[in-house]
């Protein structure tokens, strides 16, 4: 199930991210990148991903605007922010805008991993659950599930 | 000279202090000007008008103590005169009414004299005189009958001037007394009537000058001999200690010291006849009694006022030089302060930012050897490949040290959002304490919890606070020997702060020292200190809207005092992660 996982990483720093993406991939995840944050929605309009390791700070859009725009297209998708800038207001506006978790550079292998994983599981439990209630026929309360905010 | 330029020179030379002069040396300094000034206003017109008033009083009460004297001695030589002149005319006029024949005889000479003696004080005898000097009448007490004056200066005076009246001299009974002689001159002869006077009348009009008993009346002739008894002086025909030759007829005044040693003044007024003089003689105290009195009193209030002057200047100077130097101190304390607020401020976000920039190549490092790893444990054995592992668990760790570093800079170990809740500060310091008895145990370290018996309940965040007090006394803990000592102390600072301290009797800290010991990075630990401890401890304080004071001197131990709000209060933005 694992490798159905789909990771985006978002991060305009291409060693890193090539390096992660590497690693995650050996960890049997599904692994995307992209380098800037326009790149990165046009990434996930062509295939939604599961999760999705975004940094603050980009040229360009930067990752607070790429966490608004794809929480309010895809709610589903569960955004780790992973960052070495950042302060506590960030940690703030990140986790209100819908961030799964806020995670700091450098970070873990392990961490970030078990956070990816910790994400994937919140991604699939609310369409398992409406789906659950969608085969018992009570499809009003699976598009409840769905449509409620995190 | 110019006047400003004056007034200028002296306003830098007192006013003026350098400030790079020593400070206490200063403070001394503008004290004894504002003295100095203080006085020189105060005492030196006060001085000036006393001295003024002064001589301006000396000169008027002078004045209106010798004018009456001036004037008693006017009437009083008017009074002596009249006197003298009343024998004269009377003398005179009986020469006139009678004949030489007339007065020859006895009994008519003997009838006038009674007359004389009953209208007339003080006539004693009265003798008829022939004009070549034989007494050939005479009435009195005395026989002086055919007695022959041809001879005597004051016959031949009064043969010439008509009029003669004598010195004082003492008769044949030893009383004072002077002689009258009035000449007549008819055709066939000349003769001469004298008279003699008694002079005790002249006390009579003595005492009418109504003196003080200290000063002295008297009379004498041209020559300064006494012809009246004086009280301090002498008796008649004694000579007088003071030189009167000054030639007046006007009153005269002069000042002197009289044999027995007294400052007097002597006034005197020259008598018409026989060019007697009326003296009258004052001691200076007496005719000053006014003055020395008020001179005595001015310099009373003058020496009293000058006294309280110099006291209340000499406070008012203490009490402003303080209010300076304390106004001084408070600009200076305030002054460090926030130079030392916005050192670390500046520190902190040059801290931040470059704890900033390092988290990226850190995280590429991170990553590389990461995967370097990862790849070692999907390979298969080949040559050195436990070393390889080895040296890249080395990178691995160095880059974990560095995280460490940047995440304590950034505050990530207190990420966490200050969560105010009531809690009870004695309690969380009792397990802090909790935290290191273990090591204080084994050391053998005297901790005494010294707390105000009712502490108030605080709102604060419980974890942050514990990390603060765990950094101070971790610190104190490592600053004490063996067997060292480390007080808490809590306390109500006012109704809005409670104040803990920790004190330690370690080695103290130098006064560079105090000045960085806030400073991240800075540790005077040998080894394994990141310096980071009390940095960290003073951003916490400060947002919790504390604030932290340290006080030390070499040699005498260490003395951290926190200081918190009793309500929530976020405090500003001082700590890193808030400045980036």
């Amino acid at each position: 199930m694992d490798k159905n996982i789909k990771v985006l990483l978002v991060d305009d720093e291409e060693e890193f991210v090539k390096t992660l993406s590497e690693r995650i991939q050996m960890r049997d995840l599904g692994s995307n990148i992209a380098y800037n944050g326009e790149q990165a929605l046009k990434v996930v309009k062509d295939e939604v991903p599961d999760v999705m390791i975004l940094d603050l700070k980009m040229p360009g859009i930067d990752g607070m605007e790429v966490l608004k725009r794809v929480k309010k297209a895809y709610p589903q998708v569960q955004v780790i922010m992973l960052t070495g800038h950042g302060s506590e207001k960030d940690e703030k506006e990140a986790r209100k805008l819908g961030a799964f978790d806020y995670l700091q550079k450098p970070a873990d292998i392990d961490t970030i991993v078990g956070t990816i994983r910790k994400a994937y599981k919140k991604r699939i439990e609310k369409p398992l659950m409406a789906a659950t209630f969608a085969e018992a026929g009570d499809f009003d309360s699976a598009k409840d599930i769905m449509d409620r905010d995190d | 000279m110019n006047v400003r330029g004056w007034f200028g020179s002296i306003y830098k030379r007192l006013l003026h202090i350098h400030k790079a002069s020593d400070a206490p040396d200063r403070y001394l300094a503008l004290r004894r000007n504002i003295t100095v000034i203080m006085l020189l206003v105060t005492i030196l017109p006060l001085g000036i008008m006393a001295g003024i008033n002064h001589f301006q009083y000396r000169k008027s009460i002078k004045n209106e103590v010798i004018e009456p004297l001036r004037v008693l001695l006017g009437k009083s030589r008017h009074s002596f005169q009249l006197f003298l002149e009343e024998r004269l005319s009377t003398v005179r006029f009986v020469g006139s009414a009678y004949s030489y024949e007339q007065l020859t005889h006895e009994r008519t000479l003997s009838r006038v004299f009674r007359v004389l003696k009953d209208e007339f004080d003080g006539f004693v005898d009265i003798g008829l005189i022939d004009g070549s000097g034989v007494q050939v009448s005479y009435a009195g007490p005395y026989n002086l009958l055919d007695k022959d004056y041809s001879g005597q200066s004051w016959f031949q005076e009064v043969v010439i001037r008509d009029t003669y009246i004598s010195d004082v001299f003492m008769g044949y009974r030893k009383f004072p007394h002077l002689a009258i002689a009035v000449q007549r001159v008819e055709e066939s002869r000349n003769w001469i009537l004298r008279a003699t006077i008694d002079t005790n009348l002249f006390y009579e009009l003595i005492s009418a000058m109504g003196l003080d008993p200290e000063a002295d009346a008297f009379i004498v002739n041209q020559e300064g001999i006494l012809q009246t008894r004086s009280r301090f002086y002498g008796d008649i025909l004694e000579e007088i200690p003071f030189d009167l030759s000054a030639q007046t007829y006007g009153p005269h005044l002069m000042e002197t010291v009289d044999p027995q040693g007294r400052e007097v003044m002597v006034a005197y007024v020259g008598l018409e006849k026989p060019s007697f003089r009326l003296v009258v003689v004052k001691p200076r105290a007496l005719v000053l009694r006014t003055w020395i009195t008020l001179q005595g009193e001015m310099f009373f209030v003058f020496f009293v006022s000058v006294i309280v002057i110099i006291v209340i200047v000499m406070k008012l100077a203490d009490a402003l030089v303080t209010n300076i130097k304390e106004a001084d101190d408070r600009r200076e304390a305030a002054i460090h302060e926030l130079e030392q607020t916005q050192k670390l401020s500046a520190i902190g976000r040059l801290a931040a930012g470059v704890a900033h920039e390092i988290n990226n190549p850190l995280s590429i490092i991170n990553e590389k050897s990461g995967l370097m790893k990862d790849l070692l444990a999907f390979s298969g054995d080949f040559a050195k490949k436990e070393r390889f592992e080895q040296l890249v668990d080395g990178v691995i760790r160095s880059v974990g040290r560095c995280k460490t570093i940047t995440h304590r800079l950034l505050g990530f170990a207190r990420r966490k959002e200050v969560y105010f809740e009531e809690l009870n500060l004695n309690a969380l310091i009792k397990d802090v304490i909790g935290f290191l008895e273990k090591e204080m145990v084994y050391r053998n370290i005297d901790l005494r919890f010294q707390t105000a018996d009712e502490m108030p309940a605080i709102s604060s965040d419980q974890g942050q606070l514990q990390q603060v007090f765990l950094n101070i006394m971790t610190n104190a803990l490592g600053a004490v020997d063996d067997g060292g000592r480390v007080i808490v102390t809590t306390w109500e600072e006012d109704p809005k702060t409670v104040g803990v301290s920790i004190q330690d009797n370690g080695p103290g800290m130098s006064e560079e020292t105090i000045q960085r010991v806030f400073d991240p990075f800075f540790t005077t630990k040998k080894s394994g200190g990141t310096g980071l401890g009390l940095f960290i401890t003073y951003g916490i304080v400060k947002k919790l809207g504390g604030d932290i004071k340290v006080h030390s001197k070499e040699g005498e131990g260490a003395t951290f005092t926190v200081y918190l709000p009793k309500t929530a209060k976020q405090g500003e933005a001082s700590s890193p992660e808030e400045i980036s």
